[in-house]
């Protein structure tokens, strides 16, 4: 979703961040650290530093920061930019970067010289600079004077010093408008017009601005600021703006302004009446206090024409009105497929441009596919009744599935509706599809194009069988390959391999339709794949010749550096309060409802960045609050309406470590009948150099030898029963959203539920952390005692492993849940796991196993190394079939 | 002196422009096989030095130059059209393990001097072929972007201003000794060479002489980033505001596993391109096992591939790597350099873009 248009996050900008200030100034580093690394996980392309404070020695603070910055490599992934009035500052900052950063700003302020040896030595350090529109008489006001100093800056840049044109980013300032003085009032459009100028004139240049001063006189009211930024950036941005450092939090999204706000803005901005202050200030103070948020519905748009109230519903997915508006569309129509693929095909063009422009969201997406859904079984029955209905044309007909073994398909529906957004007919077969009916409907509905999706690591197996299925029975239809465990080395590596045909990675819904659409043109489709082939075979080759040779440790090696905790010291393994299983069969949605953590959530929806502070993004805060917005009202009903069942079972049995990786579950406290064996797998990272223990889950466990009498717990819980029904229920009515949305709380839910009921088990089933307090966030961060692995993920990535624990549980009889041939849970929206009480027990990832853990732990399970390979694949550091060098 | 290294940069632009040069291989691996010991270090001058010098290779300009030079010789005999200077550790930072910050202005010129008079009895030999002499700047053994102490991620133990000072002063030397380019190489971490190009241009602008350059990042391990965590790319946006002659890779990676990361400079580098990898990844006692002939079937096979524009050897590789490597790229076009459009190209530890 990289859009042209570069948002810079301003939070670490001590002018600007309250926050930022105070904690530089208490030198409380790691927490400035975290607005650093919370602005790039929000998806801020550069970072703006800026230590210039009085009573700060701003030299040592921005080189202490960016030396930090320099040793966090998910802030540093982005380039800095170095922002201060003081030239001293600046070049601390430029002596502290690896990368090639932006320097904010020199100008023409001091003269020709001054500026022409800090160019000189912007250009000696190695960055790209913006200039200020000031020259000796003070900084622009009017379009020529910016114009006329950006001109002369750029031929004294270009010509005398040799600064190539690309690196110049002009800031040709933003002023605050409708202050009451009447010069102020042409200041935006002087802007707009500038950047026009500037961008027609002045070749591969780039011009920013800092967009909050324009609202400087409307301090206090936010409403009317967030709307005159967005009108203010809308026209920037249309006149060739290329980037702004944006106050978060305060942007809204331009069509959406109430339009008796964003006229009078509008008038202020582009200075379009004499009065506009006056009126703007009028209606300003009607908006006061609301922040924004509370937006009066405004039906203005029913005044449109029919094909605008058309797009109008489309792009805003309104359905409320779309029936009748179809209506009347079809009866000025010839026949009902022109309404279609007239104004309705015209308004999801909208949405598409949109989308693709980065300028909606997911969500939005998805509901605008609900109304095109509404609008066009609302056609059907006019179509079918009329005799000489010629099909429609469609973009491209593509099979959709959840590959067998797996149950998973948020993703999947969500690819589904974006490509039916863009025309393409879908043909979705949904979740644990068999290869033979994936083909054979291929055949049958002569698809252009197969999707296959899987969420668990087992699937990737199943897709490469797919793959090689395909390639067997003669097909040569383009494959695309999603889904969470899917990547595209995998893609490369394992799956190009067995199939000659078209074969695209496909890494989110955005990317669907540009895939799909480049896969199909003709011409083009096919060299498009060829390029996607060899970049495959390159990375292929890569790949070969990269995990043999990591240094690892022999299993020898790795069992020797076990985890030592402390079993000869007097620590004694809590007994549970109430050993044995623990059903819960009906539990309260509310209670979970209270848990959820809601970050995974917007993942699903492919918004990213961290919850809360997402709800203000400037770029995906609008979309992020509407789609929570809907997700708390759906909340709502599934707990009030009790639209689900939780249902849960928790097993506490006696248990120790055997052998070096095994734990024995035995039949009870005299520990002599032996109920189960749990496998685990040890971690096989070369740890010469640092001194940390190779782990496996089994080290958190006291062994036999010990004579420690210890426990584990299992435990499977699912909030999914009821889900497929209500999912149903939703496609049925034309509405992918809301189904989509109950899926995706379900899985929230599951979640939720399994943290709730671990609680519980530390306070009051297993007992031994009776007095832990935590609130929600801290439980989310699991800053408590003990863990809950699942088997299938890092810890102990072996999927087979599940039905020894479901067996245990009895699962099925107790929770309702079971499990796939692949190991997947269905109901989806479940969770499962074990539970380790000792305190030094924690979450780690496996990493790469070696074959002499691979043979040892099949002679262990007494399955044949081949299964093992099988299911371990993407955890096997050699390739079975040549061996490991 | 100078007429002549305007004409010799002249005929190298030439050269680059026809076909692939070679560069020299190991100096250090040379060396070692003379068994040298502390008393052929100190030489006669050095006898009374309070701290042991075994080890200093670059010494040995000064104490053995008749070494030095015997083994310029030997790989200008087996092909190499550049040679490169015995200064990989004459920054006065890295000569403060012996004790002899002193003698870096010195060293530098004394090795580039060696290399140019070698360098100059071949050009004389073989007239229509000149030989070339980089002067080589490596990256010291501090680092400017990453912390000595793990309990203090801001700390460093050298700064940018220390490595700016030390560079220019070897880049004096090396220019005064007579180099024809000046070759940044085996960076691990961007900012060093940052700092080592700072002091190049004003060394340039005060001596009123611009020689090319050529800057060489090491990828260190098959993770395919630098030692401070950048990938190829970024590592190119950052220093190609220096607009150099050659960026490349060496060091650190066999031919085999460097062959992604040169493919990808390859791709986005609108100059030309350099490569000199080790003789294969070392084995359990830190040597090289790979023979000419298998580091040349790779290098060959870049040629083929249009990656390279100049290529030679790092650790391990010897006058007879050299000359299979001469051979296997002979008659072989070089690569025309990337065409990229304008933009706004920018780096974190990955790279930014904004088409112009």
């Amino acid at each position: 979703m990289n859009g042209t248009f570069i948002t810079i996050g301003e939070r670490t900008n001590i002018t600007g961040s309250a926050k930022f200030r105070k904690l530089i100034q208490a030198g409380s580093y790691p927490a400035a650290l975290d607005i650093a690394r919370d602005q790039v996980a929000a998806g801020a392309s550069i970072i703006d530093v800026n230590m210039d404070e009085a009573m700060l020695d701003s030299e040592r603070a921005m080189t202490t920061f960016l030396n930090l910055i320099a040793g966090e490599p998910d802030i540093s992934r982005v380039p800095v930019m170095i922002d201060s009035s003081k030239w001293s500052v600046i070049e601390a900052g430029l002596k502290c970067v690896q990368g090639k950063c932006i320097v904010n700003s020199i100008s023409l302020k001091e003269g020709e010289d001054a500026f022409v040896a800090a160019a000189k030595l912007v250009r000696r350090y190695g960055a790209a600079a913006v200039v200020m529109a000031f020259d000796e008489q003070g900084q622009a006001d009017t379009t020529e004077r910016k114009v006329a100093i950006c001109q002369r800056a750029y031929r004294i840049l270009v010509d005398k010093v040799g600064f190539p044109a690309e690196d110049i980013i002009f800031d040709p300032n933003i002023f605050a408008v409708a202050t009451g003085i009447e010069e102020h009032n042409d200041y935006a459009v002087a802007f707009f017009e500038a950047v026009r100028q500037i961008k027609a004139t002045l070749p591969y240049c780039h011009v920013s601005g800092g967009v909050s001063n324009v609202s400087f006189s409307f301090r206090g009211n936010d409403a009317v600021r967030e709307a005159m930024h967005a009108v203010f950036l809308y026209h920037a941005i249309a006149a060739g703006l290329d980037m702004a450092i944006v106050n978060a939090g305060q942007i809204a999204v331009y069509d959406e302004i109430p339009l008796e706000l964003r006229d009078p803005v509008e008038d202020v901005i582009l200075n379009r009446r004499d009065d506009a202050t006056e009126r703007l200030l009028e209606v300003a103070e009607r908006f006061r206090g609301k922040g924004g948020k509370v937006r009066e519905q405004d039906l203005s748009w029913r005044e449109l024409p029919i094909n605008e109230r058309l797009t109008h519903a489309l792009v805003n997915g309104i359905a409320d009105f779309v029936e009748d508006d179809t209506e009347e569309a079809r009866s000025r129509a010839e026949r009902p497929l022109d309404v279609i693929e007239g104004p309705l095909m015209a308004g999801m063009n909208v949405v598409g441009d949109l989308f693709g422009a980065g300028k909606m969201f997911l969500p939005q997406v998805v509901k605008s596919a609900r109304v095109m859904k509404r609008a066009v079984a609302y056609l059907l029955p006019f179509m079918e009744a009329e005799a000489a209905g010629k099909p429609r044309r469609s973009a491209g007909k593509i099979l959709m599935a959840t590959v067998k073994g797996d149950v998973h398909d948020i993703g999947k529906n969500i690819v589904g509706v974006v490509l039916q957004c863009n025309n393409f007919e879908v043909v979705d077969l949904g979740v644990m599809v068999p290869c033979a009916k994936i083909l054979e409907t291929a055949r049958a509905e002569s698809v252009d194009i197969i999707g296959l999706s899987g969420l668990i690591t087992p699937s990737l197996d199943e897709m490469c069988y797919v793959a090689s299925e395909m390639k067997r029975e003669g097909f040569d239809l383009p494959l695309l390959i999603g889904g969470a465990t899917t990547s595209r080395v995998h893609t490369a590596v394992k799956i190009a391999v067995n199939y000659d045909g078209p074969l695209v990675y496909v890494t989110d819904a955005s990317r669907a339709v540009g895939v799909a659409t480049n896969l199909l043109a003709r011409p083009g489709g096919a060299d498009y794949a060829k390029t996607v082939r060899a970049e495959y075979s390159e990375m292929r080759a890569q790949h070969a010749g990269r995990d043999g040779d990591r240094a690892h440790a022999p299993l020898a090696a790795a069992r020797a550096n076990k985890a030592r905790l402390d079993w000869e010291d007097g620590y004694q393994p809590p007994r549970p309060r109430n050993p044995g299983l623990t059903i819960f069969s009906d539990y309260d949605l509310g209670e979970i409802a209270e848990r959820i953590d809601w970050q995974p959530f917007f993942q699903a929806w492919e918004l990213t960045g961290r919850f809360p502070e997402i709800l203000d993004d400037p770029v995906v805060g609008e979309a992020a609050r509407s789609v929570f917005a809907d997700a708390q009202a759906m909340l709502g009903q599934i707990v009030g309406e009790r639209w689900l069942t939780a249902r849960g079972v928790v097993g506490l049995w006696p248990a120790n470590s055997i052998g070096e990786d095994d734990i024995e579950v035995f039949v009870d406290e005299s520990r002599t009948g032996v109920r189960a064996i749990i496998h685990t797998l040890r971690q096989q990272m070369a740890r010469d150099r640092k001194p940390r223990p190779n782990l496996a889950l089994a080290d958190f466990i006291a062994p036999k030898s010990s004579g420690l009498t210890d426990w584990i717990g299992g435990f499977a819980v699912t909030t999914g029963h009821g889900v497929d029904d209500i999912a149903h229920a939703f496609e049925r009515d034309h509405d992918d959203y809301r189904a989509i949305m109950v899926k995706a709380l379900a899985d929230r839910m599951a979640e939720a539920f399994a943290e709730r009921i671990h609680e519980r088990v530390r306070k009051e089933l297993w007992g031994y952390a009776p007095d832990e307090a935590f609130d929600n966030e801290a439980l989310i961060k699991e800053a408590y005692r003990g863990i809950r692995p699942a088997p299938g993920y890092p810890a102990c990535p072996d999927h087979t492993e599940k039905s020894t624990l479901f067996e245990l549980l009895a699962a099925e009889d107790n929770a309702g849940i079971s499990l796939t041939e692949s190991f997947a849970m269905t109901p989806a929206a479940a969770v499962s796991g074990y539970y380790f009480s000792h305190p030094e027990s924690r979450y780690f990832g496996l990493g790469r196993v070696h074959r002499d853990q691979i043979e040892d732990y099949a002679r262990r399970k007494g399955v044949p190394i081949r299964d093992v390979e099988r299911w371990l694949a993407p955890n096997l550091a050699y390739d079975p079939a040549l061996g490991e060098n | 002196m100078s007429g002549g290294r305007e004409q010799r940069r002249a005929a190298l632009e030439t050269a680059l422009d026809q076909r692939i040069l070679v560069l020299d291989g190991a100096m250090g691996t040379m060396i070692q096989r003379h068994r040298l010991e502390e008393a052929d270090y100190r030489g006669q001058r050095f006898a009374g030095w309070p701290s042991d010098v075994k080890g200093n290779n670059d010494l040995l300009s000064l104490t053995r130059p008749d070494l030095i030079a015997a083994i310029h010789a030997d790989y200008l005999a087996a092909g190499a059209d550049i040679v490169e200077t015995n200064t990989f550790n004459s920054t006065r930072i890295s000569l403060a393990d012996y004790g002899m910050e002193e003698l870096a202005r010195e060293l530098n010129e004394a090795g580039a001097a060696l290399a140019r008079k070698a360098a100059d009895a071949w050009t004389e030999k073989t007239p229509q072929r000149p030989r070339w002499v980089a002067g080589a700047l490596g990256p010291t053994n501090r680092t400017a972007s990453i912390s000595p102490d793990v309990n203090d991620a801001g700390a460093r133990n050298i700064t940018f201003d220390g490595l700016r000072t030390a560079y220019r002063e070897a880049v004096e030397g090396l220019i005064a000794g007579g180099c024809d380019l000046l070759l940044v190489e085996t960076v691990f971490d961007t900012l060093n060479a940052k700092a080592a190009l700072f002091a190049i241009d004003e060394a340039f602008e005060s001596l009123g002489v611009r020689l090319p350059v050529m800057v060489s990042g090491t990828i260190t391990d098959l993770s395919g980033r630098t030692l401070s965590g950048q990938t190829p790319e970024a590592f190119w946006n950052s220093v190609r505001h220096a607009r150099p002659l050659a960026i490349g890779l060496n060091c650190a990676l066999g031919a085999s596993q460097l062959r992604a990361h040169v493919a990808e400079l390859a791709r986005v580098a609108d100059t030309r391109v350099c490569a000199y990898p080790n003789a294969g990844l070392p084995n359990e006692f830190g040597g090289y096992d790979e023979v000419a002939e298998t580091t040349a079937a790779f290098i060959g096979e870049w040629a083929e591939a249009g990656l390279v524009n100049i290529v030679g050897g790092c650790c391990g590789t010897t006058p007879d790597h050299i000359a299979a490597i001469a051979a296997a790229v002979a008659g072989k076009p070089p690569r025309t350099p990337a065409s990229v459009p304008p933009a706004l190209r920018l780096s974190g530890l990955e790279p930014f873009m904004l088409a112009s």
